[in-house]
């Protein structure tokens, strides 16, 4: 391998840039505050696009979170001028194919930023233009978000034609819309039926306006909520008496339906196991595809310590993650066997609490001979600290080094780390042999497997590119 | 006797910037004793404390509504044993808030009082001193928030870092104690007989007290060691050798923490003075030898029949409080007589008083007393350097 120092200190840069990007949406953490989160992120940022500029653009193809997608995109429109033509088209594309995969709240929250730094420049422009004229219901958009669509119209200089330009600039001036959203929202403001033909955001608004009764509000606005909407409320509106408010469980994606099982008390969990279950399975299933019971032995060491309690801003985060891996496991296992740190064996009433004893929990796991084990934890092993970094230094280099399951056949041990550690710019490690991942979603993990491999040393830099570049040529090309 | 950390079991530390939280962990917690239940009665939910239960114990300068009557809070004055369903209250001192304390508190919150005074009521308990004076100071002290000394202690709150580590320390299953290190400094100890009692008094630890060394050594940061031997892994042939090789470690920690980094909490030449005692359980204040420049805790601990330590809540003194100290045991072991205890430290009683002032116990002594001392200390000026004795009469920084 013709490797240089440069080249292995380039790898481990992007690769550290990726774990950030998966894991840190600039939120307070357990450990950290969220400035100190933001202040470490920003500089992880500057750094990659000041020295690798073409790799920062490539990471919009990967799985990384949209607070981060969004930073880079405003990054790279910001500094456009700083490389020529060509690299600016192909940033370009992958801008707009990443705006196009984003909420749209979040890609308007990106042009309302490109605004407040003053960035104007033609390609910016271009970008807003052609996003704008992709969204399949312009008129739908305007009145959802009506502020940041007129934001966004006015720093592009759109020229916007017929009921849109008066619907946004000046509403009053018409008597009667055409369009049969902007009429809702013109009637709206005197008359309540018309409120629940709105979206439910805007539909608050005018609620309060009509002195409307909350259980009456949301029981007949319920049609109107999107599904995320109606998970979140669900539990308030029940409090408000408005049992129309009901989500279907079964069409939840699988992390935010782990998050939403572990809002629920101890009590309601088990009260309403069989039907939370169920639901958990048919998502991992989902999640699992063609992939389902083709992993062999599978053991996973999840971390259910108290510091999975996240925070305020990131409720119990890490164990959804590590709940959500769970079900994900057993779907894509032959042979599963979880082990949470606490030693819990009920993975419905986990609840965070205790010390992390992640050494002797790994020792447990290799015992049951797995041919994967995954470790999903924050990486703050404090029973005794230290221990897992021991126990996986000697297994890689005393007890396994034979490959003792069969020859050539290494147990494959990866670390998933679900919180960005801003003092080290990275997610936490474990050992320098295992390799660690970020992970933000549960959903990702069989394609944060895969890309752990290079975080083990054994790919290189010329790996890497060529692997983003791939992921980046079939993300361009989702698109057709 | 030194009472005994039996049935502690120490854990891995866990560490946080330069402060070290090192969990002691019970077994089973020490039947028919447990915190009052007005710690419970505040908005931490209510916990069944059993029907075996009949002693409960108080902790020093635990702020609480006392009497149902009357709903001024008070701060109890030394840690009481009390019989279970008792209503009378310990002996407190009365509480008057300042808006600015009740503001920072919230108003029912589980607390200690978040005052230098506890400590100075810890010496006037630990030598018999004079309680009124105590109290006298404590009303000035919550009037007019931290006192004017030059030393002084520090909330837990401003001992940088603290609050954070306490904040995200995990809590063990049947942790029943807490070594806290500063700069791995031992800053105090704190055990209670069941884990709910540390549950709930887990938190209130930002509000206790520091001395001067520990809000120093928090201040500099210094990243506490990392104490963590790796494995020798040539020994090591299998899965249960590497299990074995880790509780083997586990055990040299333990000892290596209760001999070397505790060894010096309870002071071999110190003293011990039995307080109360209800239904088999002691109470008790010790005291170090005060000897300057080491380490010096004091302290106050419950112990059951057996000897074993049941409550225990240690105050590692600053320099400047171990020559109080120091002085303080002087007198006592002189019935007070500053004639006599002046001759034992080889000076004159104008001196000692002085001295005695300068260290912050001009209240002990009555203002002509003292104006006639510093007269006749004055009048004495040493004629080759000139230098007055005293040289910033009532602010001086060192007492010894």
């Amino acid at each position: 391998m013709s490797e240089t120092f440069a080249d292995l200190v380039a790898c481990e840069d992007v690769l550290m840039f990726v774990n950030a990007a998966i894991t840190s949406t600039g939120q307070r953490e357990f450990r950290h505050w969220a400035g100190e989160q933001r202040l470490s992120l920003e500089f992880l940022h500057e750094y990659m696009l000041g020295n690798y500029r073409d790799m920062y653009a490539a990471v919009l193809a990967l799985d990384i979170n949209d607070h981060n997608a969004a930073i880079i995109v405003r990054n790279l429109l910001v500094r456009a001028g700083d490389v020529e033509a060509g690299r600016r088209r192909s940033e370009g594309r992958l801008i707009a194919r990443r705006l196009e995969a984003m909420p749209q709240q979040r890609v308007y929250r990106v042009f309302r930023e490109l605004r407040r730094c003053g960035v104007n420049n033609r390609r910016t422009r271009a970008i807003i233009r052609d996003w704008m004229a992709g969204r399949r219901d312009p008129a739908f958009d305007s009145v959802k978000y009506r502020a940041a669509v007129k934001d966004a119209v006015r720093h592009a200089h759109l020229r916007l034609r017929g009921e849109q330009r008066d619907f946004l600039f000046a509403p009053f001036s018409v008597k009667a819309y055409e369009t049969p959203i902007y009429e809702q929202w013109r009637r709206a403001h005197y008359q309540q039926a018309a409120v629940y033909e709105l979206p439910y955001t805007v539909a608050e608004g005018f609620a309060a306006k009509h002195k409307i009764p909350r259980e009456v509000f949301l029981e007949r606005i319920q049609p109107r909520m999107t599904r995320l909407e109606r998970l979140r409320l669900q539990t308030s509106a029940q409090e408000a008496k408005a049992e129309a408010v009901r989500a279907d469980l079964g069409e939840m994606p699988l992390t935010r339906l782990a998050s939403y099982v572990l809002s629920l008390s101890l009590d309601e969990r088990a009260a309403r196991r069989a039907e939370l279950s169920r639901a958990l399975r048919t998502a991992a299933r989902r999640v699992a595809g063609a992939a389902r019971g083709s992993w062999g032995k599978v053991t996973a060491v999840l971390d259910d310590s108290y510091s999975a309690l996240g925070s305020g801003q990131k409720r119990r985060r890490p164990l959804a993650v590590a709940l959500a891996a769970h079900y994900l496991l057993e779907a894509l296992a032959t042979e599963y066997t979880p082990l949470w740190t606490s030693g819990r064996t009920d993975e419905l009433l986990v609840c965070p609490s205790g010390p992390t004893p992640l050494g002797q929990r790994i020792i447990d796991a290799l015992e049951t001979g797995p041919e994967r084990l995954l470790i999903v934890s924050d990486g703050w092993d404090n029973a005794p600290p230290g221990l897992a970094a021991d126990v996986l230094r000697v297994w890689r280099t005393r007890l396994d080094p034979g490959h003792r399951l069969a020859s050539g056949q290494k147990v494959m041990i990866v670390h998933l780390n679900p919180v960005y550690d801003a003092d080290d710019f990275d997610v936490r490690r474990l050992a320098a042999g295992v390799p660690t991942a970020g992970v933000r979603d549960a959903e990702d993990l069989p394609a944060l497997v895969g890309l752990a491999r290079f975080a083990e040393g054994r790919l290189g830099l010329a790996e890497l590119r060529a692997h983003l570049d791939d992921r980046a040529a079939r993300f361009l090309g989702e698109r057709a | 006797m030194t009472p005994k950390l039996d049935g502690l079991e120490t854990r891995p530390g866990q560490v946080w910037g330069s402060v070290r939280l090192v969990p002691l962990v019970r077994e089973e917690p020490v039947p028919h004793l447990r915190l009052h239940r007005k710690a419970y009665e505040e908005p931490v939910s209510v916990v069944d404390v059993g029907d075996a239960v009949y002693v409960s114990f108080v902790p020093h300068a635990f702020v609480a509504t006392w009497s149902d009557g009357d709903q001024t809070q008070g701060a109890s004055y030394g840690t009481r044993l009390l019989e279970r369903d008792t209503r009378a209250a310990p002996p407190s001192v009365p509480v008057r808030f300042t808006r600015r304390m009740a503001r920072k508190a919230g108003k029912d919150r589980l607390r200690f009082l978040p005052l230098h005074l506890a400590v100075e009521g810890y010496l006037a308990l630990h030598f018999g001193g004079p309680e009124i004076a105590w109290e006298e100071w404590s009303r000035r002290a919550v009037a007019h928030g931290l006192s004017p000394r030059g030393e002084e202690t520090y909330l837990g709150r401003q001992v940088r870092g603290l609050e954070d580590a306490l904040r995200i320390f995990e809590i063990h299953p049947g942790q029943c104690g807490v070594m806290v290190y500063v700069g791995d400094a031992l800053a105090c100890a704190f055990v209670v007989p069941h884990p709910d009692d540390y549950r709930a008094l887990h938190p209130t630890l930002v509000e206790d007290l520091f001395g001067e060394l520990i809000f120093v050594y928090g201040l500099l940061g210094a990243p506490a060691g990392d104490l963590s031997a790796p494995i020798d892994d040539t020994e090591i042939r299998s899965l249960g050798d590497l299990r074995t090789a880790a509780e083997l470690r586990q055990e040299e920690w333990a000892g290596f923490h209760d001999r070397v980094m505790a060894g010096r909490l309870f002071d071999e030449d110190g003293s011990r003075q039995v307080v109360q005692y209800l239904h088999g359980f002691e109470l008790s204040r010790f005291l170090p030898s005060f000897a300057p420049h080491q380490e010096n805790h004091i302290g106050e601990t419950i112990t059951d029949d057996g000897g074993r330590v049941a409550y225990l809540k240690s105050f590692r003194l600053s320099e400047a409080q171990v020559k109080r100290g120091y002085l303080l045991k002087r007198l006592a072991e002189h019935d007070w007589r500053l004639g006599a205890a002046a001759a034992a430290l080889g000076t004159d009683e104008a001196s000692l008083a002085l001295r005695l002032e300068r260290a912050g116990f001009g209240y002990l002594l009555r203002q002509d007393v003292l104006d006639r001392y510093r007269a006749a200390k004055r009048a004495t000026r040493d004629p080759r350097t000139g230098r007055p004795p005293d040289r910033v009469p009532g602010r001086g920084r060192s007492g010894g």
